[in-house]
């Protein structure tokens, strides 16, 4: 099958992680409070976003490497 | 009435966006679904790591992430057992030697498995008891699911229901078993990205493992436990008046480990079918196993969180309060959400949330797939038109689909009406399940074992734990059919509902055993020694040592695995 899965997984994390970021940047710093105080929005954020394009790498590298 | 949690824009946004993908991904799976094996099987067709992380996502349903929670909040630690002694080794187990003789029989079904290796009415007694099985949890899945979003965000019950049964049924009409299973590793990733950060943020306000233990010093005394009872999970297992579970260390691992556990994940075709679906006998060998890594570290997500909130209850001052029940007592089963809600603000809120859903929607659709493969192979093939072209099983299983969508929410509203009932069938549903371990064992490893016994040990099987159950009671509780003492007299009275759970699976395990050994030894074999090749273990060549490399031979993996979970069982002991 000619499907390849961590496509759709790496865009979806990818953007995921791009709006949480972009959240965690703008967003007002006292809904952190509840959070102990960390923009876990931003943070997360930007693991949600490295997983994604470790995902979409592994997933263009295997379709260049196709003969 | 204000409700408990409060979701912002941006978090719709992330559940939008999530279900947008769930079916673009049926979508555009669509065009590869041109025979009934695509739709059923995937073709045969999938690698193992994703093969396994939907193995351990079916499973990974309601009851996993809300009733974890819940257990860790009510017993503590204690719960991990469900993990590493109900499911690490009984996965191993079904990838090291079981899966061999699925994978390799080309049944395309555990009903189909159990034809070829017993007789026809084997396999209906188990088709039919399991097509019925798999409706009534998808159901009570997709009541629970509407029950939580009513509960917690106020949404409309109705509403709810159909919202998530139609994105079900669209992407497993679309897509099939493929769509299900590449769904089902997307919730798996959902779920820990969006379980993580609370179970790291808990644990940070606790004070880490040493602040949270001496926390929930208060919670094992106030119930009456030796203080550590909470936070270590072998210590308090020598005698059930130990520990909240009420389970002794035998229960425990006869029960728990060997037959329900076993009694699950090797017999249950909900998760088979995953591993029936990948690429080659390897991968379908490594399925369960590489499902066994996650598995192993599972509690620290799910169980933690629910230890962590009772720990804040037990302060008062931690702000952390549960909705209560009608009868004023914590609603234990709402602790995972309430957590979510108390740790995260908008935008992990709103993944934290639609993770929830996922793993909703795709314990429902596991049991759907599961469904329509066993309903269309197993009862419509078999019984009522054989002989048909394979697009017209293709259409069939597709009917299937939108029918067992359509059952469960009838059940869903079935529930809202009778919730006992409910209950009462799911514990029905385990007397079947209890015995059918030991039928797979003796037709796997027996081969004098015949279809006359198999189909009455299963059956007197089910009537022991039914007779079991009717003949004892859990301490405290008043005689009924929920409860149990149903026949009139309690010989037993156990120390928890647990332990009577774990006890019934016993005797129906035993009497199936005994029953079916009999009964074969009794009765003439059915078939040949050519028929039951590849189906017996001792007719079967041995999977020839594959030329995969040594970190990815199964047993290599699993006693890895067996080796971690070790570990982590001496040091949480």
């Amino acid at each position: 099958m000619n499907f390849d899965l961590r496509l759709p997984l790496g865009m979806l994390f990818s953007l995921f992680g791009a709006i949480l970021v972009v959240y965690g940047l703008v967003s007002d710093p006292a809904i952190y409070v509840r959070s102990l105080g960390f923009n876990v929005n931003l943070d997360w954020g930007l693991v949600l976003l490295a997983f994604g394009l470790v995902m979409l790498w592994l997933a263009l590298k295997a379709r260049r490497n196709r003969p | 009435m204000p409700h408990p949690i409060q979701l912002g824009g941006i978090d719709y946004a992330i559940l939008l966006l999530y279900f947008l993908f769930v079916l673009g991904i049926g979508w555009a799976l669509k065009r590869h679904m041109k025979s009934s094996a695509d739709f059923f099987l995937s073709g045969r067709s999938i690698p193992a790591w994703i093969t396994g992380l939907a193995f351990l996502s079916a499973n990974l349903g309601a009851q996993e992430v809300i009733g974890m929670g819940a257990s860790g909040a009510q017993y503590g630690i204690i719960t991990s057992h469900f993990y590493w002694i109900g499911a690490v080794p009984a996965m191993v187990f079904l990838g090291i030697f079981m899966m061999p003789f699925y994978y390799g029989s080309k049944a395309r079904s555990v009903p189909e498995y159990l034809k070829l290796r017993f007789d026809e009415k084997t396999r209906g007694l188990n088709a039919i008891s399991f097509a019925v099985m798999t409706l009534f949890s998808s159901g009570i899945s997709l009541y629970a699911l509407a029950l939580l979003l009513q509960t917690l965000l106020g949404w409309n019950f109705t509403f709810s229901i159909w919202i998530s049964a139609t994105i079900v049924l669209a992407y497993i009409c679309l897509g099939g078993l493929t769509s299900a299973i590449y769904n089902e590793v997307l919730q798996f990733f959902m779920i820990v990205f969006g379980f993580a950060p609370l179970a790291w943020l808990g644990l940070r306000d606790a004070g880490g493992w040493s602040g949270l233990k001496v926390r929930l010093v208060g919670v094992a005394t106030s119930h009456h436990f030796a203080p550590g009872t909470w936070t270590e999970s072998w210590r308090h297992m020598g005698s059930a008046s130990a520990n909240p579970l009420g389970v002794e260390w035998f229960g425990l691992v006869m029960g728990l480990g060997f037959v329900l556990s076993f009694g699950y994940w090797c017999t249950d075709f909900l998760v088979v079918q995953r591993a029936m679906a990948a690429n080659s006998m390897s991968a379908a060998r490594r399925t369960p196993i590489i499902a066994a890594f996650p598995k192993m570290l599972f509690p620290f997500i799910v169980i933690l969180p629910g230890m962590i909130a009772v720990g804040l209850m037990q302060d008062h001052h931690g702000g952390f309060t549960l909705p209560a029940m009608a009868d004023g007592s914590p609603n234990y089963n709402l602790v995972m959400p309430m957590m979510l809600g108390h740790y995260l603000p908008s935008g992990l809120l709103g993944l934290g949330f639609t993770a929830l859903m996922a793993s909703f929607m795709s314990g429902m659709a596991g049991n759907v797939t599961a469904f329509n493969t066993v309903w269309t192979y197993d009862i419509y093939q078999s019984y009522v038109a054989p002989a048909k072209s394979d697009a017209h099983y293709l259409l069939v299983g597709r009917l299937a689909t939108v029918f067992g969508v359509v059952l469960s929410v009838g059940v869903a509203y079935l529930a809202t009406q009778f919730g006992n009932i409910m209950n009462l069938l799911q514990l029905v549903f385990a007397f079947v399940n209890a015995p059918l371990f030991a039928t797979f064992l003796l037709g796997m490893f027996w081969r004098r074992a015949n279809g006359h016994g198999a189909f009455f040990g299963l059956l007197l099987g089910t009537i022991a734990a039914a007779v079991h159950h009717g003949l004892t009671l859990p301490a405290g509780e008043a005689a009924g059919p929920m409860k149990g003492g149903w026949l009139g007299c309690v010989v037993h009275t156990y120390p928890s509902a647990m332990a009577q759970n774990f006890w019934t699976a016993l005797f129906a395990w035993t009497t199936c055993m005994a029953v079916t050994i009999a009964v074969s030894l009794a009765t003439a074999q059915n078939k040949s020694d050519d028929e039951l090749r590849g189906l017996v273990y001792s007719l079967t060549a041995k999977p020839a040592a594959a030329n995969e490399p040594w970190y990815q031979k199964p047993i290599t993996l699993g006693v890895v695995v067996l080796a971690a979970t070790l570990a982590l069982n001496l040091i949480f002991a």
